[in-house]
């Protein structure tokens, strides 16, 4: 990571008001996307990715929610401070975002290519032949069969993965730099979500935008991605390269999430392991560890301090007060 | 599996449903009649017998109300089949002048409403928190005032110049009082509709706030909307009559089904076809308007879709 990041966010904190409690959604995360890069936010429901994204969107419903601090730096530009018509003329044509269920994001009443053509004409200026011609050339890209015809087509017409092909051209339109999908495999059956990685994986090769992947499949990340943040109650856990994070992962939670993976060649047919207990309400954090109720490696310490971002090499951090000694015992804490 | 792709809009889909509804087939065919009657009836009369709605004829011996399809010398006679009015003036071609008043009344007052309705709640909804708080209180302010009371206040103080005024007074009123539960309607729709996540999307892409309304909003309450419209009309309908038939309408020489109506029951006892020409016809009309929107009802309604 040498060359200046695409994306940088810092110290993001987005709070949600909620009858007089502040619920800390998002609390102090930091990570980069450099150009081309893809980056995976694994994490349980609950535990800040999506909020992460609307505050970098800035797409947060206000109120109850606010962005309390930070920085969303994007090409140099903190996104954060920007008037509403600037964050507007980058949204869809330099940040496209994908969103987890196709079903419900596409407007019911409008044709397909309508839709399609909004963004274009908007953020490209195109006149109406020129979005219908780019909007079929869209639909072609992203593998809908007999796009001419099908794109005067409504919603209900197309099926679950032909209508996340259809988000997904409708957010690569203005060819931005970077992707925003946020678990855009999560309401679709296995073979289309192989399918749509596939896709997104291609029109990166094609088109070296960087892509941030919001998932709770480790197995999607290990596929697609090249680095990894690791979210639990709003906080950024673990950042690493996917691949040292599979192999050598330095905080107990990834841990516990890496041995929660199915394992199909396991001969005796044990239970599948599960990290004990629940995600906790993250209205009700104390200054404590927030994975410590449920952490395998729990000390007395970790119920009092809130634990460091301990730096293990330049590229890979994880909060906890062990992070030294976990990243240097491989093996997986079944 | 060749055959072309041909997007059916819900719209279309809708529009199947209707169609298998008798009742609302039935409606719209009597409204469409009654809309077409009205506007190209009156020229016709007047090619055929010379009567317009305000000719009152100069033969002394006509000037008496003849029963329907009844010369003066008591024969019969097809030139008025609704017979004539205290003046000799033909009664058909006053009642299709009041239902062209009547309708357009109906139709543009309910247009008023959607206007403001429609912009007022989609607005309310879509920008929520303060803005929303205090735009409908304003809505709760004006729903306490008894509505009658407005309306007979606006048209106390500016009616009374010319016929033609008082009409369109009776427009701007009526739509003015009308547009309160259009407006709660679309707001609350629009409340459902916006965290969902097309909108998000929408937003996503840098669509302006105002187009996100027109375009992705508006239409999507608009099922909910065309029905309140159709069951507005009548409802608006029936509000001008009661007004023309205190006097506060539409005044002479115009006619709407109201004033006649108004003035067929001074002389219910000896000319009874003087109120129940005119009345007959608002009550047709009215039921039709009311299956119809009852058809569309059904028909728009979500829930029905499966079927």
């Amino acid at each position: 990571m040498n060359a200046p990041a695409l994306l940088s966010v810092r110290n993001l904190r987005t709070y949600f008001d909620e009858d007089g409690r502040v619920v800390k959604a998002v609390d102090d995360v930091s990570f980069d996307v450099s150009r081309g890069e893809t980056l995976g936010i694994v994490g349980e429901s609950g535990s800040g990715k999506s909020v992460t994204n609307l505050s970098i969107m800035r797409l947060i419903p206000s109120p109850p929610g606010r962005i309390a601090g930070g920085e969303v730096f994007f090409d140099g530009k903190n996104l954060l401070t920007l008037s509403d018509s600037e964050i507007r003329a980058i949204r869809g044509k330099r940040i496209g975002m994908i969103f987890q269920d196709p079903m419900t994001s596409l407007n019911p009443f409008m044709r397909i290519s309508k839709q399609l053509m909004e963004v274009t004409r908007l953020h490209l200026g195109h006149s109406r032949e020129e979005a219908h011609e780019h909007a079929v050339k869209m639909l072609e890209t992203v593998g809908i069969p007999d796009a001419r015809r099908r794109a005067d087509g409504y919603p209900h017409e197309f099926s679950g993965g032909m209508r996340q092909r259809v988000m997904i051209a409708m957010a690569l339109s203005c060819k931005p730099e970077l992707l925003i999908a946020d678990e855009p495999t999560t309401a679709l059956d296995v073979t289309i979500q192989a399918q749509i990685l596939e896709l997104i994986k291609k029109i990166k090769d094609e088109t070296g935008t960087s892509v941030i992947l919001v998932t709770h499949d480790l197995g999607v990340v290990a596929g697609t991605t090249e680095d990894v943040v690791v979210m639990y109650a709003g906080k950024v856990m673990e950042r690493a390269p996917t691949v040292e994070l599979f192999e050598r992962p330095g905080n107990p939670y990834t841990k516990g999430l890496l041995a929660s993976v199915p394992d199909p060649s396991c001969e005796d047919r044990k239970d599948l392991y599960q990290i004990p207990g629940l995600p906790p309400d993250v209205a009700h954090l104390g200054p404590a560890c927030p994975f410590a109720p449920r952490c395998a490696r729990v000390e007395a310490i970790c119920h009092e301090t809130f634990p460091p971002f301990v730096e293990l090499t330049p590229d890979h951090h994880s909060l906890c007060h062990f992070a030294h000694e976990v990243y240097g015992s491989p093996g997986l804490n079944r | 599996m060749d055959e072309p792709v041909v997007g059916t809009s819900l719209w279309k889909d809708a529009w199947k449903r209707l169609r298998r509804n008798k009742l609302a087939v039935l409606g719209m065919v009597v409204v469409s009649f009654v809309i077409f009657v009205s506007a190209v009836g009156p020229p016709i009369i007047r090619s055929l017998t010379g009567y317009t709605y305000d000719y009152i004829p100069s033969d002394p011996e006509l000037l008496v109300s003849l029963p329907p399809f009844t010369a003066a010398d008591g024969s019969f006679s097809w030139t008025h089949p609704m017979g004539t009015d205290n003046a000799g003036r033909d009664i058909l071609a006053r009642v299709l002048l009041g239902g062209r008043i009547s309708l357009m009344v109906g139709i543009i007052s309910t247009f008023v409403s959607l206007l403001i309705g429609i912009t007022f709640g989609a607005t309310a909804g879509y920008l929520g928190g303060k803005v929303d708080e205090v735009m409908m209180r304003m809505v709760d302010v004006l729903y306490a005032i008894p509505y009658m009371m407005i309306v007979i206040v606006l048209l106390a103080f500016f009616g009374g110049q010319s016929p033609f005024g008082q009409l369109v007074l009776l427009f701007v009123a009526l739509g003015a009082v009308s547009w309160l539960t259009m407006a709660r309607i679309v707001r609350g729709q629009v409340i459902s509709l916006k965290n969902q996540e097309f909108i998000l999307a929408a937003r996503a892409t840098g669509v302006p706030a105002w187009k996100i309304i027109a375009r992705h909003l508006v239409p999507n309450t608009l099922g909910p909307v065309i029905v309140y419209a159709t069951l507005t009309i009548p409802s608006v309908m029936l509000l001008e009559a009661f007004l023309s038939f205190l006097g506060l309408g539409v005044q002479a020489p115009l006619a709407s089904w109201g004033s006649l109506s108004a003035d067929g029951i001074q002389n219910i006892a000896i000319f009874p076809w003087q109120l129940l020409c005119p009345g007959i016809t608002m009550a047709i009309t009215l039921f039709s308007l009311n299956f119809l929107g009852d058809g569309l009802r059904d028909a728009l309604d979500p829930q029905m879709r499966k079927s």
